[in-house]
């Protein structure tokens, strides 16, 4: 009996071997041919997320399409996965590295050690993080440090917020509670403040870390939205990457005004819907970075070390599409020139 | 008696490898039905294991995953869902690091600043699923709802603890935070291996004493006695004199010691810091692994490297255009698959033993014949 049994259960696994090997067969022939013509290899790793995350990751992918376009260069995508640890950060990177790719590209700060160490190994490969600069870990001669002044930026649309708060009283909502999210929140605080030294600042941030969920949760983001506008606040800043939508839908609802972040979200085809309520965004221009940077390496003139993208340069700017701050874009340019020239020393930390 | 045992053995592996096959086939049509060819994915797959590196990096996964498997097992022999393996270990890393971290432990040797730092690691986790040990004997909250909520609670708390102005610290230019780095005399040395740029962790032994201990406490101990006992008839044990209350807290207690212990090996061997980027969920994974070696220390030993050597082959898939959601799509599988299969053969099984008793007890009578 068992016997018998056993020879059916054979049957059925031969059975499906076969058809598995029928499928392959039958399958298209796939995989990342190279280019062999000259041409830029790129490798990029994103952080959690990838591209298609609504914000930070799709920056960057942004900033490669463009390349891409320009150069007619080939790229290879690659992405983190949840609770990873730091050696399968650096065994994706040495897979590009040994896969000829060059130059790679690290998207997060959560790969800066892990960057270091196959960065030693590959002299000849030119890497770049984004948004990470700490010496000792991730500097070297094959390095360039692709870094932010997100306070600044921040700092002049919390100076928006100020100017068309009617009633003193403004949010911020953070996405993860991480010290890069913390220094958004900085910057904002002090434009605010800058503006109208008694306003009411409400802070709230979505998740805390290891959960990164708040960068990807329009629920949460809305609730704390109205959390805050049932409490006094008429502008809300959503520092909170996807969970912005629901924070900006919170805005329509109570007819209160809202701030995006890190692309100019009034023209995001995603929040069509709520776009009237953006009165502005902190752009962070993560694109930008990628580009100059693959740029520089297809014209030869890769530079290692920090690069920092600040007001100065446009890394991080307010954006004014839909016209709802033009009456006080004189004003935002004053302070803007006042951080450039140093005159106002904007905190990074709260 | 040979007989029995070839077919107990062969019935125990029939679950899990039916599993796998199972598991190994539905991936197959997945990716043939999106156009990649199933074979060509193994192909990379197993290839990738051909490098060092790999080896190495998928040793030192599935130490973790042991531990946290053999954490969540303690609990499943008593019929106790720790769920809150997760919040223990990540809570128990966290303050494990500070300790170690802590500059007046410079001055101590190495052997006792690892051992100190592991206690201290074991304590806490411990302590925290103490908690919902407590909570159970005296006002009998489930311990699924209170290590849940206790997870959440671990997220908080170290969330207000990894703070510039508490127990973290920060590096300026870094968008990091973390605790301070273990200097070198806390550190667990890697094991070399062979050309890999990544050393094995040196904790595997600890994962190789835990699981040995395990299989002490369980087969040799009245207390691994007394917990499956209590494990498999609560009514039998209070019968033959088991204090019930007194278990459901050793067995907390127990798994949460060794939940402390999950976050060590990376901790000490590759880390040197809690920082934000610490592995996360690996008290999720750990159940995944206890379902897949039915809590036995050797298989989950083998259902640990599996699943250490799925997470670091999948890097391979993305360069190849496979997306790597496949690995986890297998995982899914396997968990859904073992479970289900392990009911079918426990149903199969009693069939046979009951038809076994049958034939040695002659005929058996049908229900028509036993009420007339």
């Amino acid at each position: 009996m068992l016997r018998k049994r056993g020879g059916a259960l054979a049957a059925i696994a031969m059975a499906g071997v076969l058809a598995l090997s029928a499928c392959g067969g039958g399958g298209e022939d796939s995989g990342a041919g190279s280019g062999g013509d000259g041409a830029l290899k790129i490798g990029l790793a994103y952080d959690i997320g990838g591209r298609g995350d609504q914000s930070f990751n799709d920056s960057a992918a942004r900033g490669l399409d463009k390349a891409k376009q320009e150069f007619g260069i080939e790229a290879t995508e690659l992405e983190a996965s949840q609770g990873e640890t730091d050696a399968q950060k650096e065994d994706r990177l040495r897979q590009l590295a040994e896969g000829g790719y060059n130059p790679i590209i690290a998207v997060g700060f959560a790969y800066a050690g892990p960057l270091g160490k196959v960065a030693k190994d590959y002299p000849d490969v030119k890497f770049a993080i984004i948004d990470d600069y700490t010496p000792g870990t991730d500097d070297g001669p094959n390095i360039a440090n692709l870094t932010f002044a997100e306070e600044q930026g921040s700092f002049l649309v919390g100076v928006a917020a100020a100017l068309k708060s009617k009633t003193g009283n403004v949010g911020f909502v953070g996405g993860v509670n991480t010290p890069l999210i913390q220094k958004f929140q900085a910057g904002y605080e002090a434009g605010v403040k800058a503006v109208k030294p008694d306003a009411t600042v409400q802070v709230k941030y979505l998740t805390q870390p290891p959960d990164f969920s708040g960068f990807n949760d329009p629920a949460k983001g809305e609730t704390a939205a109205n959390g805050m506008l049932d409490a006094g606040a008429d502008v809300v800043y959503a520092a909170a990457g996807g969970s912005g939508s629901g924070v900006f839908r919170a805005a329509k609802d109570k007819g209160a005004m809202g701030i995006g972040v890190d692309s100019d979200q009034y023209n995001l085809p995603s929040l069509a819907d709520v776009k009237d309520v953006i009165i502005t965004s902190m752009v962070k221009s993560v694109d930008v970075a990628v580009y100059d940077f693959i740029k520089s390496v297809n014209d030869n003139a890769f530079k290692a070390g920090n690069k920092i993208y600040d007001l100065e340069v446009g890394g991080v700017k307010y954006a004014t599409s839909g016209g709802k701050i033009d009456d006080i874009q004189p004003r935002l340019e004053e302070y803007k020139q006042k951080i450039i020239s140093g005159e106002i020393k904007v905190p990074s930390t709260t | 008696m040979g007989r029995i045992s070839w077919r107990s053995v062969g019935l125990g592996l029939a679950a899990p490898v039916g599993a796998l096959v199972f598991a190994l086939l539905v991936c197959g049509i997945i990716l043939s039905i999106t156009g990649h060819p199933p074979f060509d994915v193994a192909e990379d797959m197993i290839g990738s294991l051909e490098r060092p590196r790999t080896v190495a990096n998928s040793l030192n996964s599935a130490t973790t995953y042991y531990l946290s498997a053999v954490a969540v097992a303690i609990g499943f022999k008593m019929r106790l869902f720790n769920i809150g393996v997760d919040g223990q270990y990540r809570l128990a890393a966290m303050l494990a690091a500070a300790l170690a971290g802590a500059s007046f432990m410079e001055s101590l040797p190495s052997v006792v600043r690892i051992l100190m730092t592991i206690l201290a690691a074991m304590l806490v986790g411990a302590v925290w699923s103490g908690i919902a040990g407590f909570l159970k004997i005296t006002r009998g909250v489930s311990e699924v709802i209170s290590t849940i909520m206790l997870n959440a609670i671990a997220t908080a708390l170290v969330a207000f603890l990894l703070n510039p102005d508490r127990l973290a610290v920060t590096v300026a230019g870094s968008n990091n935070i973390g605790t301070a780095p273990i200097t070198e005399g806390g550190q667990v040395p890697g094991i070399p291996y062979s050309e890999s740029s990544s050393d094995v962790f040196g904790l595997i032994v600890l994962a190789a004493v835990v699981g040995v201990a395990y299989w002490f406490m369980l087969n040799r101990t009245r207390f691994g006695f007394d917990l499956k006992a209590t494990g498999q008839s609560e009514s039998a044990a209070v019968a033959s004199g088991v204090n019930v209350k007194k278990m459901v807290l050793a067995s907390m207690l127990l798994s949460g010691a060794v939940a402390g212990l999950v976050g060590m090996p990376q901790l000490l061997g590759a880390s040197h810091s809690y920082s934000l980027d610490f592995p996360a969920g690996l008290g999720f994974t750990g159940i995944a692994i206890a379902l897949l070696g039915r809590n036995h220390p050797i298989g989950m030993a083998f259902a640990a490297f599996l699943w250490g050597a799925l997470d670091q082959t999948s890097n391979v898939l993305d360069l190849s255009g496979v997306p790597k959601e496949i690995v986890v799509i297998m995982q899914g599988v396997i968990v859904l698959s073992v479970v289900i299969a392990y009911e079918l053969v426990r149903r199969y099984k009693l069939r046979l033993e009951q038809r076994d008793v049958g034939r040695a007890l002659g005929t058996t009578k049908t229900p028509e014949e036993a009420q007339a």
